[in-house]
């Protein structure tokens, strides 16, 4: 690689590489130290981040190609911060894992996510973005279950597979272009649709939505939070710079919006109802950026940032919960309000983030995107939109917290979270609310110019008159939405069960076909060497030294080959 | 006339001379003393070759007259981009295996033969060189007669009996093929009357259309394609690679094969011309064929493959499958990843040889016959020598092509190439191809990283005289998957004046 563009550049730290450079650090350290560095690598990346200009700063030539591996502008900064942050809280969160290879894991898993934000070109993107791949899956191995093994490895397939897509786009762009700067692109080629299509399946796209509810809550109580935030809000980071205002992204949105509800309506599982709804969340963005205008992409990347912080937190009480209970299921939890008070407070608060209540961060990100529908008079978008608020409130603002902290006593009483968790979660519980009651420090980072007023009387009424009416039928329907321990088949379980029965059951066949047609092939050339050896030579030479005598035959058998082709061509 | 004129004549005769000393001096110790000077002043005179071909304009040749007879009466060696490139690859590995080879040949190799090793390295040195320097169609007879009967001594050297069976069976097959070689050098000389290569050349359009011609040109493809272990003549490969010395297996499966390449490239190139052997007869399918089946099926034979040895040995076949698919292109594209893949590809399995021969050290006691690596004792084995098994990995990935290392340079031209001409399929057997590479590695990773170790097992790395110049080469291949202007560089220009002068 060439050297940097400028001297001054070189002074320019990547804050990705100190994330890294923190990770590969962590494993040699214990006790307090370690405690200090998993706080201190991401605040330090973070205070690298914002004293960073704006525009291409490192420049490197590859191959023929000129490569910008660290390029910031309000967009980019806006999605590293996010990052930055989630790793720092989610390390704290994380203090008390046990499992050494996490929190390192999810440092490498989290640097990789902000060097695709501070990407400019393709290639950067693509390596970090298989980083990532490698990073998210170490954090489902360091939940050491049979469960998450499995999970890991459906999980790798799929993301090496969309990697493998990715790459193929990113190459046929180059290729077409000679430009591997990363900027707006339309689906127009075989090229650019690949890297749609590679994007897309990070965000949890249809059909391959399944990974994400399938792999997420595998992993262990704090692995889970770091794996909500990065992978697919990267994924509507690409998406915002490479794709805005591609129209199909609009129905692929509502189509996620709409299915994240309805198995989360449908689970049983306190971390697979969060994980639906983080494709639920997701589908909100991707709709955003479907619509195209500035307000609907302003929209999309603050619903990306607050969405991080309140889906963390909501994963964090249950993380808590499980930490503290060991139990996942609905059915087997509730009542835990009497002892464990603040995962419970911040549990709800997170409920209401995500559900928009007003005065909560989710009211101020996600009506943006409303509204910019509403602007763009795309009404049957609008009133999609609209409806699917109140089934988020349905699945996850009320479901969530009541069947795991109130409805009828289970009886648990366990202690309350310990206090580096319980500190992460009233940190990101605060940010929830702090950013609902003063959403301007956020807006004021957006990509855009914001031109909009969260809180007037029609968007108050029309969320609360949204939320009460769903929050009625919540109870009303309350019998029916009890869950009972069942399971819901999704598209995965195609290519969980019948794909291996089907091995399993026609292997033997085809490896009999297989192994009768190495048989027979392999029969017609004994009979011809056979043949030759008992016209041509010493009868059992060439069986005797078999590779000298059957490469001196393949020699000659290529020779005349040779000679033939040559003669006739 | 100052040393830097006699250059190309050193660069063969250093190690030549080395050869002989040492078996007079018959002494282990001074042996490695002699023949590493003279593999490190071979590399420094590749080097020096290099820094002189710069200053050339593009295009340029160094071309030395042996004994002042001027060809082509008499011998020329000369120099272009492609030849020192490849110079520079031989005389690198066996600057660095030689001093890895102390420690390595103390446990591989019965003490009493340590000279010969030495010397026989020194004179397999010396052919290679040769090979490739010379401007001599009868010489590189010569000098590959020297490479291969010095190499069939290098693999029988072990204490492990069954490697005199493979360097045995290495040796009929070795003999048929150079056969076929001087057959065909022969024709070539029948019908121009010279042997230098570049007026055989010249004179060779005169006689284009002559049947004879076509015969040399099928003789020499044949008896190139059984050195280079083209599939399907690849059978004395896994064998010899398996069975020989570590250090041994290292050297010739990062040179040996590269060098034949070479000679192809040579011939086909330099002598016959492009439009010859690429436009007028189907060549190019056959050779297509062929590498998609060493791609594909040598790949596919290496995922079953027990032995650790075995098993990168059938990924060499595979790998040489990559480098004829980028012959077969015909394109200046594919040519750069064939050269490329000379080099990358050497460098990569070069670095894993001799980090398992790492291993093999470490598992052999003293004056035992060497245990063969094969996967139930390498369970865990990360525990034990994390440093030989992460360069493993890093290699592989080289293999495998991933971006960031040298290996994805490579696939990146043939893809390239292979867009060119527009045949897409081909793009996807390239990238098909990569996951059988995925698969044998893997289970590498699989038994080193998470098979339990054996209880009782300690950490017992590789001692760091071996590590050191395996982890160079380790190095060597994330820095050229990274910096590319040398290697693709070269490979470029290289193939810009073979296509050239082909024409």
């Amino acid at each position: 690689m060439s050297a940097m563009s400028s001297a001054a550049s070189s002074l320019v730290l990547h804050p990705a590489l100190i994330l890294i450079a923190g990770a590969l650090l962590l494993p040699f350290l214990r006790g307090t130290a370690r405690n200090i560095a998993v706080l201190a690598a991401p605040t330090f990346a973070l205070i690298a981040l914002w004293l960073l200009p704006e525009g291409r700063l490192w420049e490197v030539a590859w191959l023929d190609y000129q490569l910008a591996p660290l390029s910031v502008d309000k967009l980019s900064r806006l999605f590293a911060t996010i990052f930055l942050l989630m790793a720092a809280v989610g390390g704290l969160f994380a203090l008390r894992q046990p499992s050494k290879l996490e929190v390192p894991a999810a440092f490498l898993y989290a640097g990789a996510a902000v060097g695709v934000a501070l990407a400019g070109d393709l290639v950067t993107v693509f390596v970090f973005w298989e980083v990532m791949a490698v990073g998210s899956t170490l954090v489902l191995w360091s939940a050491n279950t049979q469960a998450a093994w499995a999970a890991s490895l459906r999980y790798a397939m799929v993301h090496l597979g969309g990697g493998v897509i990715l790459f193929a786009g990113v190459t046929g762009h180059l290729l077409a272009t000679g430009d591997a700067s990363f900027t707006r692109m339309q689906p127009d080629s075989i090229a650019h649709w690949l890297i749609l299509i590679g994007f897309l399946i990070n965000a949890g796209a249809p059909p391959l939505s399944a990974w994400l509810p399938d792999a997420y809550p595998e992993a262990s109580w704090s692995g889970t939070v770091f794996l909500s935030a990065f992978t697919t809000k990267t994924a509507v980071y690409v998406l915002l710079r490479g794709f805005p205002g591609t129209e199909i992204l609009i129905w692929v949105g509502l189509f996620m919006v709409f299915y994240g509800i309805v198995y989360a309506l449908l689970e049983n599982d306190m971390r697979r109802i969060l994980a639906y709804s983080i494709v639920n969340q997701v589908g909100f963005m991707i709709a955003g950026i479907g619509i195209g205008t500035e307000m609907a992409l302003n929209g999309a990347a603050a619903h990306a940032f607050t969405h991080i912080i309140y889906k963390a937190l909501l994963l964090m009480s249950a993380g808590a919960v499980l930490a503290a209970t060991n139990r996942r299921k609905c059915s087997e939890l509730g009542g835990l309000f009497h002892s464990m008070p603040i995962t419970t407070i911040c549990g709800t608060i997170g409920a209401l983030a995500i559900s928009s209540f007003p005065l909560t961060s989710g009211f101020i990100s996600k009506s943006m995107i409303s509204q910019a529908a509403a602007d763009g008079h795309l009404q049957a978008v609008w009133l999609l939109l609209a409806a699917a608020s109140a089934g988020v409130f349905l699945h996850a603002g009320i479901k969530f917290p009541w069947f795991v902290f109130f409805q009828k006593d289970s009886g648990l009483r366990p202690p309350d979270a310990a206090g580096s968790m319980r500190w992460a979660m009233i940190l990101f519980a605060f940010l929830c609310i702090a950013l609902g009651i003063w959403p301007e420090p956020l807006y004021a980072i957006l990509p855009y110019a914001v031109d909009y007023v969260p809180y007037t009387a029609a968007h108050v009424l029309t969320q609360l008159q949204l939320l009460l009416f769903s929050g009625l039928a919540f109870f009303v329907m309350l019998n029916y939405l009890k869950r009972t321990p069942t399971i819901s088949l999704d598209v995965d379980w195609l290519y969980r069960k019948p794909l291996p029965v089907l091995t399993r059951r026609f292997g033997g066949t085809l490896r009999a076909i297989l192994s009768a047609g190495e048989r027979g092939v392999s029969a017609v050339f004994t009979g011809l060497i056979g043949r030759l050896e008992s016209q041509r030579g010493p009868r059992g030479l060439l069986r005797r030294s078999r590779p000298t005598g059957s490469m001196a035959l393949w020699m000659m058998v290529m020779l005349l080959a040779y000679l033939l082709f040559y003669y006739l061509g | 006339m100052s040393i830097a004129a006699h250059l190309p004549a050193l660069q063969v005769v250093v190690p030549l001379l080395a050869a002989p000393l040492v078996v007079l001096l018959r002494h282990g110790g001074v042996a490695f003393a002699v023949v590493t000077a003279a593999a490190w002043a071979a590399f420094a005179t590749a080097i020096g070759l290099w820094l002189q071909l710069g200053q050339l304009d593009a295009g340029g040749v160094i071309s030395y007259h042996i004994g002042s007879w001027p060809p082509p009466w008499g011998i020329e060696y000369r120099v272009d981009r492609l030849t020192s490139f490849v110079l520079l690859l031989v005389s690198g590995m066996a600057a660095v295996v030689l001093p890895y080879s102390r420690v390595s040949v103390l446990r591989e190799i019965p003490r009493e033969l340590h000279y010969l090793y030495y010397s026989m390295f020194a004179l397999c040195l010396t052919g290679l060189l040769g090979i490739t320097i010379t401007g001599d169609a009868f010489n590189i007879f010569v000098f590959l007669e020297i490479s291969s009967l010095s190499s069939y001594v290098l693999i029988a050297l072990g204490r492990d009996r069954r490697a005199l069976t493979a360097a045995f069976q290495y040796l009929i097959m070795g003999s048929i093929g150079a056969t076929f070689i001087v057959i065909g050098i022969g024709f070539l000389y029948l019908l121009t009357g010279t042997l230098n290569l570049a007026d055989m050349a010249i004179r060779l359009r005169e006689v284009e259309s002559y049947r004879p011609v076509l015969v040399a040109l099928a003789f020499l493809t044949v008896g190139i394609s059984l050195k280079l272990a083209l599939f399907p003549l690849h059978q004395w490969l896994p064998n010899a690679y398996t069975y020989a010395p570590s250090a041994v297996t290292a050297f010739l499966a990062a040179t040996a094969t590269k060098v034949s390449v070479y000679v192809l490239i040579r011939f086909y190139y330099t002598v016959f011309g492009e439009s010859l052997v690429f436009q007028k007869l189907p060549l190019p399918q056959i050779m297509l064929w062929l590498s998609l089946m060493a791609m594909f099926g040598a790949s596919f034979v290496a995922i079953f493959k027990n032995n650790l040895k075995r098993l990168f040995a059938y990924s060499s076949v595979g790998q040489i499958g990559y480098i004829t698919l980028g012959l077969s292109f015909d394109s200046v594209n594919g040519l750069t990843a064939s050269i490329v893949h000379l080099f990358n590809h050497g460098i990569a399995k070069g670095a894993i040889f001799l980090l398992i021969g790492g291993i093999v050290a470490s598992m052999t006691t003293r004056d035992a016959v060497p245990p063969a690596p094969t996967f139930d004792r390498l369970a865990g084995l990360a525990k034990r020598m994390p440093l030989t098994c992460f360069g493993i990995v890093l290699a592989g990935l080289s293999l495998i092509g991933v971006p960031g290392t040298a290996g994805f340079v490579t696939k990146w031209y043939l893809i390239l190439a292979a867009m060119e001409r527009g045949q897409w399929w081909l793009v996807g057997a390239i990238v098909l191809s990569s996951l059988l590479a995925v698969a044998y590695v893997w289970r590498f990773v699989e038994v080193a990283y998470f098979h339990a170790a054996p209880a009782g097992s300690q950490k017992n790395e590789a001692p760091l005289s071996m590590l050191i110049p395996a982890w160079l080469l380790v190095i060597a291949t994330l820095w050229f998957g990274l910096d590319t202007s040398f290697t693709v560089g070269t490979a470029m220009d290289a193939a810009q004046e073979l296509v050239k002068i082909g024409r």
